[in-house]
């Protein structure tokens, strides 16, 4: 009897250890949805050629924030990077790690991917319900000899509070002052068009977007492009109307000047260049300086080093977007120096 | 008569030895083993007195985790009660940049779509239930009462997906335009039918709802319905009633508790539905004249916002998980007293 109950001790304890042993080396993470599918791909061909995994949880850029202020997690991601004085008064460091674009969608018969043009101007005012039929004047002005419906816009956005929101609402907050007066950015906002309906995540716009008739909502690129819900071409800064792809959001990230801000947390929507796609964001990672727990933290750097070194082309299967190597430079060389080891 | 005499004489003699005999044997008992019993039954009584102790703990438990959660809810939506006040709860308003909120919104969703839920619900089940226990042959009572069994086991976000992706299309496409043009047309409830038609909002969630919680409600008149007395019932059918009859004055009085009980457990699983309601309500923060509008009810407007809630915003959905559990309370407690007082009336308490 009491071998048997050593027995299971020992077992119940090897396994605890192994167990234990097997979190040790997980770098642990939580945040920004925006970034989990690239993080999770990231994630499984660096535990295939160093054997240590990441454990990313996508509970959003404000429970990222949250967790890292906890200190539950080596480091949080937020889509909606912290200003400069946050970050010194927290003590932590920030730093983009991919970017990606948010695409306006619509669902008007006969038209395909790119066909409709609009600038932002327009776009805001189609989401602030003072646009209220496809067939407005506006709209056709930007549209010479497009045959647009009598049909009323069903604005379509995001339910829960979302990065995709930040990043799409900084731009129209960019864009026109009549929705920086009434609505503003953030994660979620106060949606003042009269028919307006919320969908539950990415997929949830998507969804509702491509049933509801004569529907505009928003993405991340990779949705509308896997689900072949039909953009709209964007007038950027430069007033060139460009398709969103990698190469336009590339485009965007060339002409930043990321040091401009402390914690690199620019904005990247409307960006000078001509062919720069206006909806530009970045995901940004969070890390204290002064880590509790040093070894993890330079674990969760050497996989971002491993990242940035050898996860571009992933990066571009899941259409995200890369950074410039001149950027991750200046992070390895002025960003992780600043946390101690 | 004198045999039965002696006989009885035998049987009385024979009685009375064999009680002699137990007296001695309890006699003997009792002097030989008192202490025996004694210890008997102080063991007994230790056990009865873990047993109350244990079951007592078990159910303290729920009441201490009752109160905790209504104090951890207060605690953290206490700056948000602090500065809207009771105007609170009949504010229109969800400004999430501004920090001006206000609870009306997504009261007023939870009830209108609880509110439909239970006006479609009730009678649908309430025939089901008559059907299964009244008429329906006895082969297919088993197959029919097990399919609304399963039922009520199917997920809340199989609804969820199933309304949005199947419901919501075919409900624009035919069941909107149907209604709009016939209820739509009639005056001072025409307006509810108004407006656009997408599939979703107030309207499709209270139809979700009440296909959730249909089963739910079925599945309890069923069952209070087949502990009726079958004495009753054939009495009943013995002076030539009607099943219809039978079931105005013989059922449905005998079960009054039992149905009002299942409507109520319906329509509290209704208010705190979460995920089907998030999928077909249209998660839009406004209140609108039209059913077919998009709105958003409490447990949607929790389930949408917790992940990138902060600071006050947090402080505001505790708020209304708050109400919400204070409006279950109040529905609860109403039902209540509807049982007593259906009891007082039939004077069955006083």
């Amino acid at each position: 009897m009491n071998s048997i109950i050593r027995k299971i001790t020992v077992a119940a304890a090897s396994a605890l250890a192994m167990v234990s042993a097997a979190h040790a080396a997980d770098i642990t993470g939580a945040g920004a949805t925006f970034p989990f599918p690239i993080y999770a791909k990231w994630a499984e061909a660096y535990k295939k050629s160093t054997n240590i995994g990441l454990n990313y949880q996508s509970i959003g850029s404000s429970g990222g924030i949250r967790q890292i202020r906890a200190k539950t997690v080596t480091f949080g991601g937020t889509d909606a990077p912290l200003s400069g004085a946050d970050l010194d008064k927290d003590g932590m460091v920030q730093f983009p790690t991919v970017l990606g674009g948010v695409v306006p969608v619509i669902n008007l018969e006969g038209f395909k991917p790119g066909e409709l043009k609009v600038t932002g101007e327009v776009l805001a005012e189609m989401f602030m319900g003072s646009i209220p039929k496809w067939n407005d004047a506006k709209i056709a002005a930007l549209n010479p000899g497009k045959k647009l419906p009598d049909q009323s816009i069903t604005v379509v956005h995001r339910a829960d509070g979302s990065g995709t929101t930040f990043i799409f609402t900084d731009y129209l907050n960019e864009v026109s002052s009549a929705w920086k007066d009434k609505v503003g950015k953030g994660a979620a906002v106060k949606w003042p068009a009269a028919t307006s309906v919320g969908g539950k995540g990415n997929e949830g716009v998507a969804a509702n977007v491509s049933r509801v008739k004569g529907a505009i909502g928003y993405v991340e690129y990779a949705y509308a492009k896997k689900n072949n819900i039909p953009h709209l071409q964007l007038r950027n800064r430069d007033g060139k109307f460009v398709d969103p792809d990698d190469k336009t959001f590339a485009a965007a990230a060339a002409g930043a000047d990321w040091l401009s801000v402390p914690g690199m947390g620019i904005s990247l929507v409307n960006q000078k260049g001509g062919d720069a796609w206006p909806i530009t964001g970045a995901t940004f990672v969070l890390m204290y300086k002064n880590p509790t727990n040093k070894a993890l933290a330079q674990e969760a750097i050497k996989f971002f080093d491993w990242a940035f070194k050898n996860g571009d082309q992933m990066a571009l299967e899941l259409d995200y977007v890369p950074l410039p190597d001149a950027l991750t430079k200046v992070i390895v060389e002025t960003v992780w120096t600043q946390i101690a080891k | 008569m004198n045999t039965s005499t002696t006989g009885s004489g035998t049987l009385d003699q024979q009685g009375l030895d064999g009680a002699k005999q137990l007296g001695a044997f309890m006699e003997t008992d009792s002097g030989m083993l008192d202490q025996q019993r004694l210890n008997i039954g102080k063991k007994q009584r230790f056990q009865d007195f873990i047993f109350h102790k244990v079951t007592l703990s078990f159910s303290l438990i729920v009441l201490v985790s009752l109160i905790g959660i209504i104090a951890s809810l207060a605690v953290v939506a206490w700056p948000a009660l602090q500065k809207f006040g009771i105007e609170f709860i009949w504010r229109v308003e969800w400004d999430i940049i501004n920090e001006e909120f206000g609870a009306a919104i997504a009261i007023f969703g939870t009830l209108a779509s609880a509110t439909i839920a239970i006006l479609i619900a009730m009678p649908l089940s309430f025939g089901i239930a008559l059907f299964l226990t009244e008429t329906c042959p006895t082969w297919l009572r088993r197959p029919l009462g097990t399919a609304v069994e399963l039922l009520a086991a199917v997920p809340s976000i199989i609804y969820g997906m199933f309304g949005l992706f199947v419901f919501a299309p075919l409900f624009a496409e035919y069941g909107q335009p149907a209604l709009q043009s016939t209820l739509g047309q009639m005056p001072l409830i025409g307006p509810l039918f108004g407006g656009a038609m997408n599939g979703i909002g107030i309207l499709a969630a209270g139809l979700i709802l009440a296909f959730m919680i249909l089963p739910f409600i079925a599945a309890v008149m069923r069952d209070v319905f087949e502990i009726v007395p079958p004495i009753l019932r054939e009495s009943a059918y013995g002076v030539g009633c009607t099943t219809w009859e039978v079931v105005r004055h013989i059922v449905l009085p005998y079960t009054q508790q039992g149905v009002i009980g299942g409507v109520m457990l319906g329509l509290g699983r209704a208010l705190g539905e979460t995920m089907a309601v998030t999928f077909v309500i249209g998660n839009s923060q406004r209140i609108s004249a039209s059913l077919f509008s998009p709105g958003s009810s409490i447990a949607s407007t929790l389930a949408n916002e917790f992940g990138e809630a902060d600071d006050f915003h947090l402080s505001t959905l505790f708020a209304l998980g708050l109400l919400l559990f204070v409006i279950t309370f109040f529905v609860l407690a109403f039902a209540k007293i509807l049982i007593i007082r259906t009891e007082r009336a039939k004077g069955l308490k006083t």
